[in-house]
């Protein structure tokens, strides 16, 4: 399994997949906080189909990690509930293609118990849920439908590209007093490693990160397309000497519109890659909120690189429908050489 | 087809059955049935019971009233419910939660909350959604059934952390046992055994879809079993058995004794008088003769007769709760009206910090009302 190394800063570290970073963001932070429990299908006693819950049970009980009845709106209902009794839930759900019969619990009550309530009672919960294509699932398994929350006021959405983030960006959704979506790239869960600090640390709901620094273009991507953005950029710099910036939003609700905007400013050219489909995701979003903050340093057509307006297809041609490096690359030199 | 619903008279419609099932203390004139439990509650919890079931059925008369006014928006009728509301309600221990639906205004009245503020929304001010410290009510659940796990959801949270003093009484229509949140919610309650107690109000009708369009069994209250918990039927227009019914399942799922379940599911048998809501036109749908049958159970009626028999209502006390019932009610429309908000409550408590994209929006906003006045707001778009 992972080793423990030290950082350059000489505090303990150790070398872990973005999935097993979950599992230790989960560990830290229920040792530290007796109300955090885990709830769901299969993440007792089997750690969740993804490992993401690995030895929690062993570690805090059957009444801090539960196996619930396979239900998932009741899974979310009862979150809120408990919520109410100065709990802190962090229920998963599965996959997130079966996340749609908890939609009501999360979108009706999760997402309104404050403002329904005046500020009375609020819903400080994390929903985990894994999303996202490429590792040869069967239907419904694949899916990246974070503009449904997006959507919804009340809700915060989080999606992490890397380890170190994983475990600081679900430590600072735990404490947020309002609930938040966390979007796991189930692609990237096993991917590769980084060291990731073993003592607590947050990472910011508000700050989008700059992976790249360039000039000639923004890439605007989060979760599992981080990589092949990353893999464009670099290709591209080598190939053709464009200069690309790549933005990792990691916080989809509320946008870290700051970090947007300025990249913009700086570039005059923005690509957005998601593989959600095109049609009213997150891109559109992020398409307009340009236009409108920083129109007079535009010196292309914004670019969306995205998955189609379809379902997505079984394996055979997901590569094909998931925006890979070649498809990124053809689209920023579009946009470079307009 | 159905066997069950051709059985009885034909006087007698198929939502009324007259079973063995059925707990009740009064008849239907309010005399203690032969044999009947009475609950052990005191002269002046009695008189509580009646002045709020009373002050219920006024509050529904003018609700409507000052609809037909344009004073109130949609409201959802209770009348023929109020017994089993307050009953409920009283039944609870005042560290006990109360999960209502947009109906029960009597229930979330009779533990705690005051009349003005379930005026407020219906005026349009979500300042009445605002719940007092030590009232311990949910807010009005809307979408059909989803109040069902979540009640689940404090019992068990209770449960877990070892305060089981605390019960959860969650309310349901009869059309939300339809829904897949009333299964999921009953199914968890009875795999963690937690202390809730579920009341579904049958008052017969989902809108315009009767009982029997929602579940082919026989009662509602059996599909307890098949969820391992308790399930008992009560006549819901009769306010002393719902009392002891919501009593006893309170103080099991508080307390159970040696092998006994903590939930319970209440079937409380009752009928909806008037409309869904205001918006709606219970005559193309039903017949009247079928209300006059449930009329003559009124529970107002009921519990009244009930109190002359025992000696503790006369009518000079019933005019001076009359009296009083009326004035509570018009001080609180009153003060409903001059109730007074600002568009800045549109951003108040989306989060607990105000995202800096909203308050963008609500600078907006403010920048365009005083630019162009507010009335400016409410012209016609054309």
């Amino acid at each position: 399994m992972s080793s423990t190394a030290s950082t350059q800063t000489g505090q303990k570290a150790q070398s872990l997949t973005l999935v097993e970073a979950i599992q230790d963001g989960l560990y830290t932070e229920m040792s530290q906080d007796d109300t955090v429990v885990v709830l769901g299908e299969d993440v007792g006693k089997n750690g969740g189909v993804f490992r993401a819950t690995d030895q929690l049970y062993e570690e805090f009980g059957e009444d801090r990690v539960i196996d619930t009845p396979l239900a998932e709106a009741g899974i979310i209902g009862a979150s809120i509930g408990l919520a109410q009794t100065g709990m802190k839930p962090v229920p998963e759900m599965q996959f997130m293609g079966f996340m749609y019969p908890a939609f009501d619990q999360i979108v009706s009550h999760a997402a309104r118990l404050r403002s329904r309530s005046q500020g009375q009672y609020s819903v400080p919960m994390v929903i985990r849920a894994p999303y996202g294509g490429g590792i040869r699932a069967p239907e419904h398994h694949s899916e990246s439908k974070e503009a449904f929350f997006v959507h919804e006021p009340g809700l915060k959405v989080v999606s992490p590209s890397t380890p170190y983030d994983a475990k600081g960006l679900l430590a600072a959704s735990i404490h947020d007093p309002d609930p938040v979506i966390f979007l796991e790239p189930k692609l990237i869960y096993r991917a590769f490693r980084e060291d990731v600090p073993t003592k607590p640390y947050e990472v910011s709901l508000n700050e989008a990160a700059v992976r790249r620094e360039g000039s000639d273009i923004s890439v605007y991507t989060w979760g599992a397309m981080t990589r092949p953005a990353l893999i464009a950029a670099e290709n591209l710099s080598q190939s053709h000497g464009i200069d690309v910036e790549v933005i990792d939003l990691r916080t989809l609700s509320p946008l870290d519109i700051e970090t947007i905007t300025e990249s913009f400013k700086k570039t005059g050219r923005a690509a957005i890659v998601h593989e959600a489909p095109k049609t009213g995701g997150l891109g559109a979003e992020i398409a307009t909120t340009i236009q409108e903050e920083a129109l007079v340093h535009q010196e292309a057509p914004i670019k969306r690189i995205a998955g189609f307006d379809a379902p997505m297809p079984l394996h055979s041609l997901e590569d094909y429908y998931l925006p890979q490096a070649v498809r990124i690359q053809d689209g920023i030199r579009e946009t470079v050489d307009f | 087809m159905n066997m069950k619903n051709e059985a009885g008279s034909k006087d007698v419609p198929a939502t009324v059955r007259e079973d063995s099932d059925l707990v009740q203390v009064l008849d239907a004139e309010g005399n203690v049935l032969p044999q009947a439990s009475v609950p052990d509650i005191s002269d002046r919890r009695l008189l509580e019971l009646y002045e709020t079931i009373k002050l219920a059925r006024h509050f529904d008369q003018r609700a409507i009233s000052f609809q037909r006014q344009g004073r109130l928006a949609t409201y959802a009728p209770m009348t023929g419910q109020e017994g089993s509301q307050v009953a409920t309600s009283l039944a609870l221990a005042e560290q006990d939660w109360l999960f209502p639906t947009y109906r029960e205004h009597a229930a979330k009245y009779a533990h705690g909350m005051d009349l003005t503020s379930l005026f407020e929304p219906l005026r349009g001010y979500r300042e009445g959604y605002a719940i007092p410290d030590d009232v311990n009510v949910m807010p009005e659940y809307i979408p059909i059934a989803t109040q069902v796990p979540q009640a689940m959801g404090m019992a068990w949270g209770h449960k877990l952390q070892g305060k089981t003093d605390t019960a959860v009484l969650c309310h349901l229509g009869d059309g939300a046992t339809s829904e897949g949140d009333f299964h999921e919610g009953l199914n968890f309650a009875g795999v963690f055994d937690v202390p809730a107690v579920f009341v579904c109000n049958n008052n017969q009708w989902a809108i315009s879809v009767p009982r029997e369009r929602q579940t082919a069994s026989e009662t509602i209250a059996e599909k307890a079993q098949a969820y391992g918990i308790d399930g008992v039927r009560v006549d819901g227009l009769d306010p002393l058995a719902v009392y002891k019914v919501a009593s006893e399942a309170l103080e099991k799922a508080r307390n159970p004794g040696p092998g006994e379940l903590r939930p319970t599911l209440i079937e409380s048998v009752q009928y909806r008088f008037g409309a869904h809501t205001t918006a709606d036109d219970p005559s193309v749908y039903r017949d009247e003769s079928e209300e006059e049958v449930w009329r003559d159970r009124d529970p107002v009626d009921r519990i009244e007769t009930y109190l002359y028999n025992e000696g503790i209502l006369d009518s000079d006390l019933e005019s001076e709760i009359q009296d009083r019932i009326e004035q509570e009610v018009s001080e609180a429309i009153e003060t409903a009206e001059q109730t007074e908000t600002s568009p800045d409550n549109i951003v108040e408590h989306v989060y607990e910090d105000v995202p800096a994209r909203l308050e963008e929006q609500r600078d907006e906003l403010n920048r365009l009302r005083e630019k162009y006045d507010d009335g400016a707001f409410s012209e016609v778009l054309e």
